[in-house]
């Protein structure tokens, strides 16, 4: 009887893995890594889906995605409508599907990982946004009646194309300024082809365009324009999504030899001036054979894994800490770690050093402890005297994070900073200290994720129209 | 997308552009510079605005020829465009009346001096300007600068033209003439900036130098265009790219202006190839 019980109860198919390119293959070429689902598996992947009645997995979405919704209706097959379903409250999703921490976002929360893995809640999301792009034109949701208010967006990453999209969906004008040539902020600039195709930022930059929103590019605010300006220029609201956008050097003897890059620079090359097609392209960038990445982040790993394929033979990260530390998302330093990039851990630079031409040769390196757990919680990293030793290297990369940027904000004198330099607003309503002038993203959080900074457009759209209907700041 | 509304090729190699921009046209200040990338597969350049025409809303560029990127421009005409120009961008220079102030422009340098020097002499400064160059024919705006000048001198390495010698022959000679000196400033090849602040400094004189690294987006995000100044790490298209002359680090700068040699002679040695292969 026992035994009959069991064999009633439908065996539940195991989390399904997305395969990738070969590590010996993949890091010959530039193109994307994971591969994404078939039909077959998304759907069985989909059908592992409690449905629970009262979810935990939106509570863990800062754009609170309805992701059991989405995911029945990718489990009945109904991939369009599941990504419309996203859409809802999330106009990028093949990019969250690829670059969303999942496992400390929604899928931590997914009741089947308390005995079982969780739903692959990110992989879905990405399928079923390919799927719908691949049936060629997208739907654009009806748009009410235009409002007739006109909101200025600064910068075109995450937090800015999320509050554009969703206010464009009320009615707004909205307009995005964009510093770069190209939309996307870090999703192009930042973020490399391998994990996030650019065809896939422009189709999903495109589609926040064809809601209504107006795209400037080149456009510096707080040269081309104050923020003060804008609102003379008509508009009734700004929101300040510029991103950090100022990379923090060691400062250490040597740090200006030539060869050594912050890893804004080294990705920039390749990202947005794509400087792995050169000489298609103009822009250069030199790896030589030896490259060591300083950081133990998802930018250390990103930079570490292009310069691979930028053809280094030997690829290190120097990182001050053990694995535990490492601030990189387990699945990013895997595949770092498939690719044959070497983890040297717990030694830090001290010292750059130099040829006759002024280019990095070696660096001087000293092994550290764990000691007592610092603020963040982590073991602080604390030297071993005596330990130095010299290493070789034929280009550095230094990504160990970035500061805020001060050109824009030096035009913001109604905007109060905090004691780091970024710009304080709330966290729920995203208000500064100016009227009418809201901010989100990584200009107020320091560094941190795609989806944050779009939690935080999420937030952004429903106060600047809260405030735009009532003129209550 | 910047239409080109306007060209003169200044001296061979040398040409000078005036491009819509009208808000930039609008915005800029003496002393700040432009971000221009000719297309798709194109780098971004850096080039300083020496004029605008704010009702045509026009900035105008000037641009040697030295590789691939500003040999493509040079072949834009009237009616094309540039695809993405972005600025104004860098710090204005502070412009304020000093009493005398020296100004100096090596080479197509001259094109970061002149603006500056013609809003110095319209602030009432006693404008002397020395424009250097190897040879007669890498001279440039030579007659517009001579009209605000109060006291013009040009110098060539060869003795082609003006003075034979380096444009600080011409400074020492004004400094030991007993002329009270209030500000040099020298836009111009880092090796002639150095010289300069090298003999401004012997004599105490306050000296502002724009310098010309290598950048990407201009916007302070990469850190590419870092430099010495005073043994502090600063940014030149954010920080300056006006510093101290007497305080920067020149050999560091010539270092890393010379990251790209070998790849810039690929690049143009192939653009080259195509152009002649093209016919």
């Amino acid at each position: 009887m026992e035994e009959g019980k069991k064999r009633k109860k439908k065996p539940k198919p195991p989390r399904q893995e997305m395969p990738r390119q070969d590590p010996a293959q993949r890091i010959k070429n530039f193109s994307e890594v994971a591969l994404g689902y078939s039909k077959e598996t998304a759907m069985l992947e989909a059908s592992r889906c409690l449905v629970c009645p009262k979810p935990k997995c939106i509570e863990g979405c800062p754009v609170l995605v309805d992701i059991p919704s989405f995911i029945k209706l990718a489990a009945d097959g109904k991939f369009v409508e599941a990504s419309k379903k996203i859409k809802e409250t999330n106009v990028l999703p093949a990019i969250c599907g690829r670059v969303c921490p999942q496992e400390t976002q929604c899928e931590i929360k997914c009741v089947l990982g308390i005995k079982d893995k969780p739903v692959a809640i990110g992989r879905l999301e990405r399928f079923v946004s390919d799927f719908e792009a691949e049936q060629g034109e997208v739907d654009i949701p009806s748009i009410p009646e235009k409002k007739g208010k006109k909101v200025a967006i600064v910068g075109s990453g995450p937090s800015g194309l999320t509050v554009a999209g969703e206010l464009a969906k009320m009615g707004y004008d909205v307009t995005i300024l964009e510093a770069l040539h190209k939309s996307g902020g870090v999703l192009v600039y930042g973020i490399p082809e391998f994990r996030l195709p650019k065809a896939i930022v422009a189709r999903e930059v495109d589609f926040v365009r064809k809601l209504g929103v107006k795209i400037i590019r080149n456009f510096v605010v707080g040269r081309a324009a104050s923020v003060d300006e804008l609102f003379e220029e008509g508009y009734e609201a700004v929101f300040l999504g510029l991103g950090a956008g100022l990379p923090r050097f060691l400062e250490l003897p040597g740090i200006n030899l030539v060869g050594i890059y912050s890893a804004n620079e080294f990705l920039t090359r390749s990202n947005l001036m794509k400087a792995y097609l050169f000489p298609e392209y103009d822009t250069p960038l030199q790896v030589g054979k030896k490259v060591v990445v300083i950081g133990g982040g998802n930018v250390a790993m990103d930079s570490v894994r292009t310069s691979l394929r930028l053809g280094a033979e030997e690829t290190h990260i120097i990182y001050r800490r053990s694995r535990k530390e490492m601030p990189a998302r387990e699945e990013e330093v895997e595949n770092a770690e498939a690719e044959g990039v070497i983890f040297d851990f717990l030694v830090n630079p001290v010292e750059f050093i130099g040829d006759e031409n002024g280019r990095i040769k070696s660096m001087k390196l000293l092994r550290m402890q764990l000691g007592e757990p610092d603020e963040s919680g982590r073991r602080r990293p604390v030297p071993i005297e005596g330990s130095e030793f010299i290493y070789d290297c034929d280009t550095a990369v230094i990504a160990i994070g970035q500061g805020p940027n001060p050109l824009a904000l030096s035009t913001l004198e109604g905007v109060k900073l905090n004691k780091w330099g970024y710009i304080e607003a709330d966290w729920d309503t995203t208000k500064t200290s100016m009227k009418g002038v809201f901010a989100g993203g990584d200009i107020v959080t320091g560094e941190a994720t795609v989806i944050e900074a779009m939690g935080f457009g999420r937030r952004a759209s429903i106060e600047i129209d809260k405030y735009l209907m009532t003129g209550k700041w | 997308m910047n239409k080109i509304l306007n060209k003169r090729v200044l001296t061979e190699g040398v040409n000078l552009f005036e491009i819509e921009a009208p808000r930039i046209a609008m915005k800029r200040k003496p002393g700040q510079f432009i971000i221009l990338r000719i297309n798709e597969e194109g780098e971004r350049i850096p080039l300083t605005i020496a004029d605008v025409n704010k009702d045509a809303g026009s900035i105008t560029i000037v641009a040697q020829v030295v590789g691939k990127s500003t040999h493509h421009l040079g072949t834009l005409n009237v009616g094309d465009s540039i695809r993405d120009l972005v600025g104004p961008l860098g710090q204005p220079t502070h412009i304020e009346k000093f009493g005398t102030v020296v100004a100096i422009g090596g080479g197509v340098g001259h094109a970061v001096c002149y603006p500056i020097a013609r809003a110095m002499k319209e602030a009432g400064n006693y404008l002397i300007t020395i424009i250097g160059a190897r040879t007669k024919d890498l001279i440039i705006l030579e007659e517009e600068t001579k009209g605000f000048s109060d006291e013009f001198y040009i110098t060539t390495d060869d003795g082609s033209y003006g003075r034979k010698g380096l444009v600080t022959d011409q400074l020492k000679e004004i400094i030991s003439g007993g002329k009270k000196i209030d500000l040099v400033l020298a836009a111009g090849p880092a090796i002639m900036m150095k010289f300069v602040s090298l003999l401004t400094k012997e004599y105490g004189i306050k000296t502002i130098v724009s310098l010309n690294s290598i950048m990407v987006d201009g916007t302070g995000m990469c850190g590419v265009c870092r430099v010495e100044v005073g043994g502090k790490t600063k940014f030149a298209c954010v920080d300056g790219p006006e510093f101290d002359g007497h305080e920067v680090n020149y050999d560091l700068l010539m270092k890393r202006l010379a990251t790209y040699k070998t790849e810039e002679k690929v690049a143009y040695d192939r653009y080259l190839q195509k152009v002649n292969d093209g016919g």
